[in-house]
């Protein structure tokens, strides 16, 4: 680690204040941030913490639609979300371990848009809207490659938007050694259509399984994607699953999803 | 009834008090009042010619107190390998310098050509990144066949990366070929047996201390044998007379055979020591364990077994390519040698066996001992053939292995590979397994899976092995460069209570708790009052350390043997406090008498008249009662184990999951159960794991593509099942005195080949034609061998 400064302002205004520091940057759950900095591929001058932002923290309705609060831990999702989001808080439940899932936030995961990481499937399915300190943004413009995001400089998730499904589910196929996604699958159905999410698979990250998505949206069962396969071009091939193995489980995920969705 | 303390009570293990309560003093928990930080500058590339170091611009950054390069390392000596192997041909092994710090070339991605010396870690990492090295790269030699042709040197001077070409027995090599030749049927399989990084939970850390007068060094540092090291150190790296050096090993979080070895970060902080008059720690992170730590395993194998029409074992033959890495680490010879080759004759009667190894040097992190130790590669060897074997003749299994054991009235056995087994009935272990595994209710269990969607197999495994390392004679005919004796003093102390001073060195094992039941025992008196002594090279008899499953067999021996001189000589001071003679003094329960009368002295009251000899024969019998003994075992001991599984394999992703597992192993007499069955947990879970799960993965350019648990995957507690341990079928050890034979290792010896069956077994099942996968079987290597077959 290289040494640093830390700020903990307890407003969304004073942290996007703070933020305007040369080389600054936005600590949440760290579970990401801290081995970075620890294995010194980082050097912040400041770190500006936003698990003291109350605003940032829970689950509250939003017409109808749940709103995540950025700084909200993994686990509170697992806990809270459940009544309404199945999917969502099965995935934050198998986020990690119980010590990650205790640090982690939806914000840090979403931001960080780690091409493992689940939340992204999770907005991206059931088309969240990304709340920030400026605008929103949907997630279908959100994430915009690998460890990319629509994210200004000093920008700052605030929240998440999720509309409410009639019925989800996330698969996770775990690389075995992290136990991040292999490849994660998150499926969720609307009234007006079904949408498909694929993480931990894609070259440039989360991306939509559209050919399923319509197959789904007429025939919402397993045996709908059975006749339609995924192409290999694309995908992540690496020591742990090559390209054609993951367009193999994502056919397989996706299956499993539908016939658990609920 | 089972016994609550003493030989065969299952007493809880003392130690883990302090271990559970976050007590225990590990190296990097020591601190001194001076103490300064060494942090190393490491090779990036897998392999290099050091062109430059400019050391200039971080000796002059805040807090720096040193910087040394492999020039300041030219004059002292290299660290050598323990065991002197000759190729076929008679020339002796290759043995190029290992140099404390790099010097002229890096070998390895993680080889420390530099290191800082700060007054804090932040300070000498900030150093480190103010070197300047010009390092030439050059091509990187990975893959241990290609070694052997290309035209890139790891050390310039052996232009074949060759080490050796040993051949085992050379005089069974035309016997051996000729069976083969003649053989009704040969099944053959090439496999590889994976490499492994050892990840014991402490990283290795070592602090070098030095005082002026008296030009005296203490070392504290993660080893499994402080004497070795010191040994080393002395004789052969540094030239500090051993008098002058001081070695402790306190507690230490699990070695696993990786902190056997001596290694340079070990010299390089008592050389600094000595240079800034300051006491200098080094810890290891995560990744430096990754990079540096020796790993184990990698070997690349082909095997043939030759059988008659029906099924009679009557050839091995092996080749074998063992990597060795960038240097030879001071074990790395013996292992894929005389720990592998001799015991490829398995529990079998087979005739002839032929084993022949290759060692190659790659730029890759040095090999040497992992649990087990050469034993898991002869194992996985002959019982993956074995299993394809019976597969290819439509035998079963376990029938086949039964036609060909090494039957309970043939002991002594000499068998084809050169070892002489002294016990062992194999067939009791068979049917001890298959009565604590319900192998009747597999069928309706592969049913279940099936209805499931999933596929079931049964794996089975006979294992032997060889341990309690080792008789120094044999082992000193094979080529050693040590005795493997080990030795103990033990004191009583005036008041009765004992310290008993061990060169064993207990890193997880338990030796705190089983030395004191074993001498409580012998002595009558109550094992709490019985301490062990050990890891400090000060207060401790010259011992060899613990690893080679060597404890109990050889250190244990010791104890028995040091505590029967104090019987002894307790019976001359009983029979003098009681005017008798010493002939007539029967010890019993902690009380001598004199025979056939109701006189006696309890061993307190004879404690207490050893330090307080007044009216004493002082002419006849010296006051004190301390005996040390040191104890040379006539042989290995011999476990062997029958394994099974059930796994359950998910034939559309790939996915294995092991279902049951049962190990009957034969430890001979067992002296603490409860521990016994903990060692064989811990060595299922190594085995599992390398089955399973751990895959150590170069890429071509040497970069360890496995460098972190986010992509090395050890094993989890949901990775592996409830698991039935069973002892009830030991056969005593012939030939130390407690009948005792090595637990350490079994179980990663016999587990990997049990999964690899059992996997095999399921996917054949499922109509798949599929008879060997490489492990570690993740599940893309599962599902892609599927869609292969
Ligand atoms: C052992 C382990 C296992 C894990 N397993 C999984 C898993 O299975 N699945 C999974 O999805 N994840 C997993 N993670 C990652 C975990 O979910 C992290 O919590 C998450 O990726 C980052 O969230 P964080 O709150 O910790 O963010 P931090 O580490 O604090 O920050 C991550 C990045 O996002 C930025 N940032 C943080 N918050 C915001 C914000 N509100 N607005 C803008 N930028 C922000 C930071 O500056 C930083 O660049 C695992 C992590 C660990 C350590």
């Amino acid at each position: 680690m290289y040494a640093f400064d830390i700020e903990r302002p307890t407003t969304i205004a004073d942290a996007v204040a703070a933020l305007k520091a040369d080389e600054a940057q936005p600590l949440s759950g760290g579970q990401t941030l801290i081995p970075t900095l620890k294995a010194r591929l980082a050097a912040p001058s400041k770190l500006i913490s936003l698990s003291g932002i109350s605003d940032m923290i829970g689950l509250s309705d939003e017409g109808g639609a749940l709103r995540i609060g950025g700084a909200t831990k993994h686990d509170t999702v697992a806990k809270e979300a459940g009544a309404t989001h199945p999917g969502l808080a099965g995935l934050a439940a198998r986020i990690g371990d119980p010590a990650v899932r205790h640090r982690g936030t939806i914000g840090g995961s979403i931001a960080n848009n780690d091409p493992a990481a689940c939340y992204p499937s999770a907005a991206l399915a059931h088309g969240a809207t990304i709340v920030t300190d400026r605008r929103d943004i949907a997630a279908d413009d959100f994430f915009t490659g690998l460890f990319d995001t629509a994210l200004e400089d000093g920008e700052i998730v605030t929240a998440v938007r999720f509309p409410r499904p009639e019925a989800s589910n996330y698969q996770k196929f775990e690389q075995p050694a992290s136990r991040f996604a292999m490849v994660g699958v998150f499926v969720a159905k609307f009234a007006d259509g079904v949408r498909v999410a694929v993480t931990g698979a894609g070259e440039d990250g989360v991306f939509r399984w559209t050919e399923a998505e319509t197959a789904l949206s007429s025939s919402f069962t397993p045996g709908a994607v059975e006749g339609l396969s995924v192409s290999a071009d694309g995908l992540i091939s690496d020591l742990h699953g090559s390209a054609a193995y993951r367009a193999h489980l994502i056919k397989v995920m996706t299956k499993r999803a539908v016939a658990a969705a609920e | 009834m089972p016994k609550d303390t003493g030989i065969g009570a299952s007493t809880r293990r003392r130690e883990d008090v302090r271990f559970l309560k976050g007590k225990g003093e590990y190296t990097d928990d020591i601190s001194a009042r001076d103490l300064a930080h060494a942090v190393f500058a490491r090779s990036t590339m897998a392999h290099g010619r050091i062109v430059s170091i400019d050391t200039s611009a971080a000796e002059a950054m805040p807090g720096v107190l040193a910087v040394f390069t492999g020039e300041d390392f030219v004059e002292v000596g290299g660290n050598p390998a323990g065991w002197l192997i000759n190729s076929r041909d008679g020339t002796p092994m290759k043995e190029p310098k290992r140099p404390v710090l790099a010097h002229g070339k890096v070998r390895h991605v993680g080889d420390a050509y530099a290191a800082v010396i700060a007054e804090t870690k932040q300070q000498a990492m900030d150093a480190v990144e103010a070197i300047e090295a010009e390092i030439e790269e050059l091509p990187a030699i990975i893959d241990v066949k290609a070694a052997l042709s290309g035209d890139t040197f790891v050390h310039d001077e052996i232009e074949t990366n060759q080490c050796f070409d040993w051949g085992w027995i050379e005089d069974n090599r035309a016997a051996t070929d000729a069976a083969i030749k003649g053989a009704a049927h040969v099944t053959t399989l090439e496999l590889v047996n994976n490499r492994l990084v050892p990840n014991a939970m402490e990283p290795r850390s070592s602090i070098g201390a030095y005082k002026e007068s008296g030009d005296e060094y203490t070392l504290h540092t993660t080893s499994q044998n402080p004497h070795l090291t010191r040994l080393l150190i002395s004789a052969f790296v540094m030239g500090i007379p051993e008098n002058k050096l001081t070695v402790i090993a306190p507690d230490v979080g699990g070695g696993f055979g990786s902190k056997i070895y001596h290694y340079g970060e070990e010299a390089l902080v008592l050389a600094a020591a000595k240079r800034t008059g300051r006491t200098v720690k080094w810890t290891a992170d995560r990744t430096e364990a990754f990079l540096t730590d020796a790993h184990g395993r990698d070997h690349v194998t082909k095997i043939e077994l030759a059988t008659d029409a029906d099924g009679k074992f009557l050839a091995f033959r092996t080749e074998t390519y063992a990597n060795v890495g960038a240097y030879l680490s001071n074990f790395a010879t013996a292992t894929p040698t005389f720990l592998h080759g001799t015991l490829m004759a398995g529990n079998y009667t087979v005739p002839n066996v032929y084993v022949n190894v290759k060692a190659v040097f790659t730029n890759t992190a040095p090999v040497d001992a992992y649990r087990g130790a050469g034993r898991p590669e002869a194992t996985y060897s002959l019982e993956r053939v074995i299993d394809k074997c019976a597969r290819e003749l439509g035998m079963d299994p376990i029938e086949l292995r039964r036609k060909n054991f090494v039957k309970p009235d043939m002991y002594p056995y000499a068998s084809a590979a050169g070892l002489e087994y002294d016990s062992g009935n194999y067939d009791a272990l068979m049917d001890q397994m298959l009565k604590v595994c319900d192998r009747d209710g597999f069928e309706a269990r592969r049913k279940d899976s099936e209805a499931r969607g999933m596929l079931r197999g049964f794996g089975v495994n006979a294992y032997i092995e060889a341990c309690g390392i080792a008789p120094s004679n044999l082992v000193g005919q094979l080529g050693s460069r040590v005795g493997l004796y080990d030795a103990a003093t033990v004191r009583v102390n005036a008041t009765g209570n004992l310290s008993v001073m061990v060169g064993a060195h207990s890193h997880g094992q338990g030796h705190e708790t089983v030395f004191p039941q074993v001498v409580g025992e012998m002595l009558g008196i109550d094992p709490q009052s019985i301490d062990i002594v050990h890891g400090d090279t000060s207060k401790i008899p010259f011992g060899m350390g613990t690893y080679g499953s060597r404890s109990l067999a050889v250190c244990g021996s010791a104890v028995v043997r040091a505590t029967e001189k104090i019987i002894n000589k307790a019976k001359k001071i009983a029979a003098h406090m009681m005017e008798a003679s010493d002939s007539d003094i029967e010890f019993k329960d902690g009380q001598f008498t004199v025979a056939g009368t109701d006189k006696s002295v309890s061993f307190g009251e004879v404690a207490l008249k050893a330090y307080i000899p007044h009216n004493f024969p002082l002419e006849d019998i010296e006051p004190g009662l301390e005996e040390t003994a040191f104890y040379d075992p006539a042989n290995f001991t011999y476990p062997s184990g029958a394994y099974c599984c059930e796994v359950e394999v998910d034939p559309e992703t790939g996915k294995v999951r092991v279902d049951r597992f049962a190990a009957v192993d034969d430890f001979g007499n067992v002296m603490n159960p409860m521990i016994v069955t903990g060692q064989v947990h811990g060595g299922l879970g190594q085995g599992i794991g390398q089955a399973l799960l751990e895959g150590c993965k170069y890429d071509e350019d040497g970069q360890l593509l496995s460098a972190s648990y986010m992509d090395y995957t050890m094993p989890r507690a949901d990775d592996l099942p409830f698991f039935t341990v069973d002892h009830s079928q030991g056969t005593a050890c012939t030939h130390n005195p407690l009948g005792v034979k090595g637990c350490g290792e079994a179980g990663a010896i016999g587990s990997p080949p049990t999964i690899v069956n059992a996997v095999i077994d399921a996917l054949q099942s499922g109509g798949k034609n599929v008879t060997h996968i490489d492990m570690p079987l993740t599940p893309h290597a599962v599902w892609t061998a599927m869609t292969n077959a």
